[in-house]
C-alpha cells in the first residue's frame, strides 16, 4: 500500500467514525429545535439540560455509582490480581478462567444472571443491586490491567523484599502497591468510564428508585432527537475523553 | 510468618468467594430457571421442564434467532475487513502519529454506545445529514429510507462496534516483530505470502478476541435495534429483555440467553484452542 | 573460621521431572568467602535460591546455624541476598531501599537512620542517598544492592551473579570491592558465578558444580592445578588433554607412553601397567624450541633434552602480554601453547611452519585416568 491508500483508508475510517459525533455536537448548539437547518449559535439546550431535575439526580446517580463501583472494583481485582501473580494455589488456573469468562460474557447475560439471583434473594432493586452488577462488571477489567502491571515486575524484586524480612501483607502494602498504582489508577478510570457507560446491565439490576443517566437517555432517546440530549450527550464525551487521556497518561508512564 | 499466612489465606478465600457469589452462582441459577416452568403469578413454577428449550426450535423464534446470528455474523465479518487494514496501518504508523491514531480509536471505544448508537439517528433520518449531503450533492433525488430498516441496525452494530475490533488487532499486530517479516520476504516469499503464512497466524489471537468482542455484543444490544431499527425489528436481544420486562416469561428469557452463552462458550473454546496451537500462554 | 554456619545434606530438587540438584552435600564455615562455579543449568543458583529459602528442596535437610531452615520463609531467614538484576525497589530513593529491611522489622528512625548511614559509607554511597535507583550507574545500583542486604547483619550473603551486569573493568574493580568488604564485615559470602576467573580472584573455596552435582570443592589454587577430572580441567581455563598409556611404574612417578613418545610422569593417584590416561598441561606449562636452534645450539639442545614431541607451527595469537602458539603434533593432536615474550626481540619467536620440539615443566602435568 502506499502512503496516500494508506492515509485516506486511516481518514474514511475516521470520519466514519466521527462524523455522526460531530453532527451530534453541532447540533447541540444549534438554535433550531428540529430541523438539520442551522438556526444560529446557542447555550440554550446546556441551559435546559441544568433545569432539569429528574436529569441531575440521574446524572449524579450515575457519577456516585461509577466512583463507589470503581472503588471496591479497585480494591478486588488489585486483590485478585496481586493473588494470580503471587500465590500458586488449587484453582489457579480456574480463576483465571473465570475471570476472563467473565470479562468475555455479553451485558445482557451479566444482567439478566444477577437479576435472577437479586429476585432469588428477594432483594428489592436499587442502589445496592445496581453497585454489586457494576462491580461485577468492572473487577475482571480492573484484575487485567493491574495484573499486566505485575508481569512488568521483575520478580526478584518481591523476593528482595521477603529476603530483607517484610511479611506478605508488608510486601503487599509498602512494594506492589506502590509500584503497581500507575496500574491501579488506570484500572480506577477504566472502570470509571465502565460504569458510566453501562446501559444493558443497569437495565437490568436497577430499580425506579435509583434511575441512572444512560437508562434516562435511553428512554428519551426512544422518542426521537431531543437538541437537549444532544447536549448531554457531549458532556458525557467530553468525561469519558478526559478519563480515557488521563488512564492512558498513567499506563504510558515508566514503560 | 503467622501473618503472612493469614493475610494469603484471607486473600484467596476473599477472591475465591467473590468469583462463586458474583460469577458462578447468577449463571447456575440462571440455568436452573431454564429449566423450570413459567407460572402465571409467581413468574416460575418448581417444575422441571424442557419446554423454553424445545420452543427456541419454534419456527418463529427460530427465525429470529437466525436473523440475528446472521445480522451478528455479517457485522463480525465487515468489523474484521475493515478494521484490519486499518488496525494495521495505526500499528505501522511511526510512533508519535500512532500514538494520536490510537487515541482517536479510544474516544469512541469508551463512549457510551448508547450515545454512539443515538448519534447516528442524526446521520440517517430522512431529513439527516446523510440524505442532506447526497441531495446536495446530486447523487439522489429523493431521501433514502435507511432510519428503520434492517440496514440502520446493520450500520448501527458496525458503527458502534468497529473500535472493538479495531483495538485487539491493534494489539496483536504492534506486536508482531517486523522481522519476522522481512526474513519471510528475504527467504522468497511473496507479501501475499507472509501475509497469509506470518502476519495472519501470529494476529490470530487479536483477530479471534476481536471478533468475539464484536460478535457478542451485536448479539445482546437491544437499544440498536430499538432505537435505528424501529418497533418491528425483532433480535435476539430484545427478544431476551421481552422475556424478562414484558412477557414476564422468565424460562424462556433465560433459555435463550443459555443459548447465547453457549454459543459464547463455543467461541471461547475456539479461542483457547487456538491459542495452544500457537503455543502461547492465556492472557486476560 | 569457627563453626560452620550452613550444613546442606542430601539435597535433591527437581523441575517438572527436570532434576535441577542431586543429593548436594555441603557444609560452609562461618566466615568464609564459597563460590559456587559452573555453567548455566547446574544447579548453582537453584541451591543459592534454597539457601535463600526461595525455592523448596524435595528431599535432604538444610540448617543454618544449626536450625533447621526447612519450611523457614526467607523473611525469617539470618540470610540476605543481592539479586543478578539488583531488585531494587524502583518507587524508593537509595536511603529507603537501604533502610527497608530494618523498617519492617520495626526498628526506631534514629537506630534505622545510623545504621542506614554506615552501610552507605561501607559502601561510599553517601552522596546519592536520595537518587532514585533508575538515576544510578550501574556500579552504583549493584552497590544499593549490597548495602540493602548487609545493613541487616546477616549471617550469610548471597550473591547470585552480581557483576555479571557491569563491565569488565568495573567487574574488576568490584571483585576487589567484594573481597575487601567480606574482610571488613567478617561474614560468610556465598557467590554464583560461572566466570572462573571471578570466582578464584575472590574465594577461600570454589565448588565446581555440573548437572547438579557437585565436582570438586577446594581451594582455587586446587581447582587449577589439581583438578579432579576432566570436566573441572577444561571448565577452569584452557587445557591441553594428551592421551597415553602407564607402561611401568617407579618410585614416585610412572614411566608412560604419551602420543607416541616415551615419557616420565609424576602423579599422586594409583596407576596399572597398561592403564589409559590423560595427561593434562596448561597452555602455560609447556616448553618449545625450534628445531633448526637446537640443531645449532648444543646447550639449547640440552635444556630441551625432555622436550620429546615434535610438532609443526600452524598459527600464533598476538594476546597483549602473551602470544598463543597453535601446533599441531608429529601424530596429528592439536595443542595451544602460551608464550611470553622475548623481551630482546621485537619479532615473535615462532613463525607458522616452524618444525618445533615440545616439553614441559616437569611435575606440572595432571595425570587423570582416562575416561570413555
Amino acid at each position: 500500500m502506499n502512503k496516500f491508500i494508506k492515509a485516506a483508508y486511516a481518514g474514511l475510517v475516521y470520519i466514519f467514525l466521527y462524523l455522526p459525533l460531530v453532527v451530534m455536537a453541532a447540533y447541540s448548539f444549534n438554535a433550531s429545535k428540529y430541523s438539520l437547518s442551522w438556526k444560529g449559535f446557542t447555550f440554550k439546550w446546556y441551559g435546559i439540560l441544568l433545569s432539569n431535575t429528574a436529569l441531575l439526580d440521574a446524572a449524579i446517580h450515575s457519577l456516585t455509582i461509577a466512583i463507589t463501583s470503581a472503588t471496591v472494583a479497585c480494591l478486588i481485582g488489585t486483590l485478585a490480581a496481586f493473588m494470580l501473580q503471587q500465590y500458586r494455589f488449587k484453582g489457579r488456573k480456574a480463576v483465571f478462567g473465570s475471570l476472563f469468562i467473565m470479562m468475555m460474557t455479553p451485558d445482557i447475560v451479566i444482567g439478566i444472571s444477577l437479576l435472577v439471583m437479586f429476585l432469588a434473594a428477594g432483594m428489592a432493586l436499587g442502589f445496592w443491586t445496581l453497585l454489586m452488577a457494576h462491580v461485577t462488571l468492572c473487577v475482571p477489567f480492573v484484575a487485567a490491567t493491574v495484573y499486566s502491571r505485575f508481569r512488568g515486575f521483575d520478580n526478584s524484586i518481591i523476593e528482595a523484599a521477603k529476603d530483607l524480612g517484610a511479611s506478605e501483607y508488608q510486601v503487599f502494602r509498602h512494594i506492589v502497591l506502590p509500584m503497581a498504582m500507575p496500574g491501579l489508577i488506570a484500572g480506577w478510570l477504566l472502570s470509571f468510564t465502565l460504569s458510566l457507560d453501562d446501559v444493558i446491565i443497569s437495565f437490568f439490576t436497577t430499580g425506579p428508585t435509583y434511575e441512572v443517566l444512560p437508562l434516562r437517555i435511553y428512554s428519551m432517546v426512544r422518542l426521537g432527537i431531543k437538541p437537549d440530549v444532544n447536549a448531554l450527550s457531549v458532556l458525557m464525551i467530553i468525561i469519558t475523553v478526559v478519563a480515557v487521556t488521563m488512564s492512558r497518561r498513567l499506563l504510558k508512564e515508566k514503560k | 510468618m503467622k501473618d503472612s499466612l493469614i493475610f494469603r489465606r484471607l486473600v484467596i478465600s476473599g477472591i475465591l468467594g467473590w468469583i462463586a457469589l458474583f460469577g458462578a452462582i447468577p449463571v447456575l441459577l440462571l440455568t436452573g430457571v431454564s429449566f423450570l416452568q413459567r407460572h402465571p403469578s409467581d413468574l416460575i413454577e418448581a417444575v422441571f421442564s424442557m419446554e423454553s428449550y424445545a420452543r427456541l426450535s419454534d419456527p418463529a423464534i427460530g427465525s429470529m434467532l437466525f436473523k440475528s446470528i446472521m445480522m451478528a455474523t455479517m457485522a463480525t465479518l465487515l468489523c474484521l475487513l475493515i478494521g484490519y487494514p486499518f488496525a494495521y496501518i495505526v500499528a505501522r504508523a511511526n510512533k508519535c502519529h500512532a500514538r494520536t491514531m490510537l487515541l482517536f480509536v479510544m474516544i469512541p471505544f469508551w463512549t457510551n454506545t448508547l450515545i454512539r448508537t443515538y448519534a447516528l439517528v442524526a446521520v440517517l433520518k430522512a431529513d439527516g445529514f446523510l440524505n442532506t449531503a447526497l441531495i446536495f450533492l446530486g447523487i439522489i433525488d429523493a431521501p433514502l429510507k435507511i432510519m428503520y430498516t434492517q440496514t440502520a441496525v446493520f450500520i448501527g452494530l458496525i458503527y458502534t462496534l468497529l473500535p472493538f475490533m479495531v483495538l485487539p488487532l491493534y494489539a496483536a499486530i504492534e506486536k508482531l516483530d517486523h522481522r519476522l517479516l522481512e526474513a519471510s520476504r528475504d527467504l522468497g516469499a511473496s507479501r501475499w505470502t507472509t501475509f497469509k503464512k506470518i502476519t495472519i497466524p501470529l494476529t490470530m489471537p487479536g483477530i479471534v478476541s476481536g471478533c468475539m468482542l464484536v460478535f457478542l455484543p451485536a448479539l445482546g444490544m437491544f437499544y440498536i435495534p430499538d432505537i435505528l431499527g424501529g418497533a418491528r425489528t425483532m433480535f435476539l436481544g430484545n427478544f431476551v429483555r421481552d422475556q424478562f420486562l414484558i412477557a414476564r416469561d422468565l424460562p424462556m428469557g433465560a433459555a435463550s440467553s443459555i443459548a447465547m452463552t453457549s454459543l459464547m462458550g463455543i467461541m471461547l473454546l475456539i479461542y483457547y484452542r487456538n491459542l495452544r496451537r500457537s503455543g502461547r500462554t492465556v492472557r486476560l | 573460621m569457627g563453626h560452620n554456619v550452613i550444613d546442606i545434606a542430601g539435597i535433591s530438587k527437581s523441575f517438572d521431572g527436570e532434576v535441577a540438584l542431586e543429593c548436594f552435600t555441603l557444609s560452609i564455615a562461618d566466615g568464609e568467602f564459597l563460590t559456587l562455579l559452573g555453567p548455566s543449568g547446574c544447579g548453582k543458583t537453584t541451591i543459592l535460591r534454597i539457601i535463600g529459602g526461595f525455592e523448596e528442596h524435595d528431599s535432604g535437610e538444610i540448617r543454618i546455624d544449626g536450625q533447621s531452615a526447612t519450611n523457614v520463609p526467607p523473611e525469617s531467614r539470618a540470610v540476605n541476598t543481592v539479586f543478578q538484576s539488583y531488585a531494587l525497589f524502583p518507587h524508593m530513593d537509595v536511603y529507603d531501599n537501604i533502610a527497608f529491611g530494618l523498617h519492617v522489622a520495626g526498628k526506631s528512625t534514629s537506630e534505622i537512620c545510623e545504621a542506614v548511614q554506615e552501610a552507605l559509607k561501607l559502601v561510599r554511597l553517601e552522596k546519592v542517598k536520595h537518587k532514585m535507583p533508575r538515576e544510578l550507574s550501574g556500579g552504583q545500583q549493584q552497590r544499593v544492592a549490597i548495602a540493602r542486604a548487609i545493613v541487616n547483619k546477616p549471617r550469610v550473603l548471597l550473591l547470585d551473579e552480581p557483576l555479571s551486569a557491569l563491565d569488565y573493568r568495573l567487574r574488576k574493580q568490584m571483585q576487589k570491592e567484594l573481597k575487601e568488604l567480606q574482610r571488613t564485615l567478617g561474614i560468610t559470602f556465598i557467590l554464583v558465578t560461572h566466570d572462573q576467573e571471578e570466582a578464584f580472584t575472590m574465594s577461600d573455596r570454589v565448588v565446581v558444580m555440573d548437572h547438579g552435582r557437585i565436582v570438586q570443592v577446594g581451594s582455587p589454587r586446587t581447582i587449577y592445578e589439581e583438578p579432579s577430572n576432566l570436566y573441572v580441567a577444561s571448565f577452569v581455563g584452557e587445557i591441553n588433554v594428551l592421551d597415553g598409556v602407564i607402561k611401568s611404574r617407579g618410585e614416585c612417578n610412572y614411566v608412560a607412553e604419551v602420543e607416541g613418545v616415551t615419557v616420565v610422569v609424576k602423579s599422586k593417584r594409583d596407576f596399572k601397567e597398561g592403564d589409559p590416561i590423560h595427561l593434562l598441561l596448561r597452555p602455560e606449562d609447556f616448553r618449545v624450541e625450534v628445531m633448526q636452534d637446537l640443531e645449532e645450539s648444543p646447550t639449547l639442545a640440552k635444556k630441551f633434552a625432555k622436550a620429546l614431541l615434535k610438532g609443526t607451527v600452524d598459527r600464533t595469537y598476538y594476546k597483549g602480554a602473551t602470544y598463543d602458539v597453535d601446533i599441531t603434533l608429529a601424530d596429528g593432536k592439536r595443542i595451544l601453547v602460551t608464550e611470553f615474550f622475548d623481551e630482546d626481540s621485537d619479532s615473535l619467536y615462532f613463525n607458522p611452519g616452524d618444525r618445533v620440539a615440545v616439553g614441559w615443566f616437569e611435575g606440572w602435568e595432571v595425570v587423570l585416568p582416562h575416561e570413555g
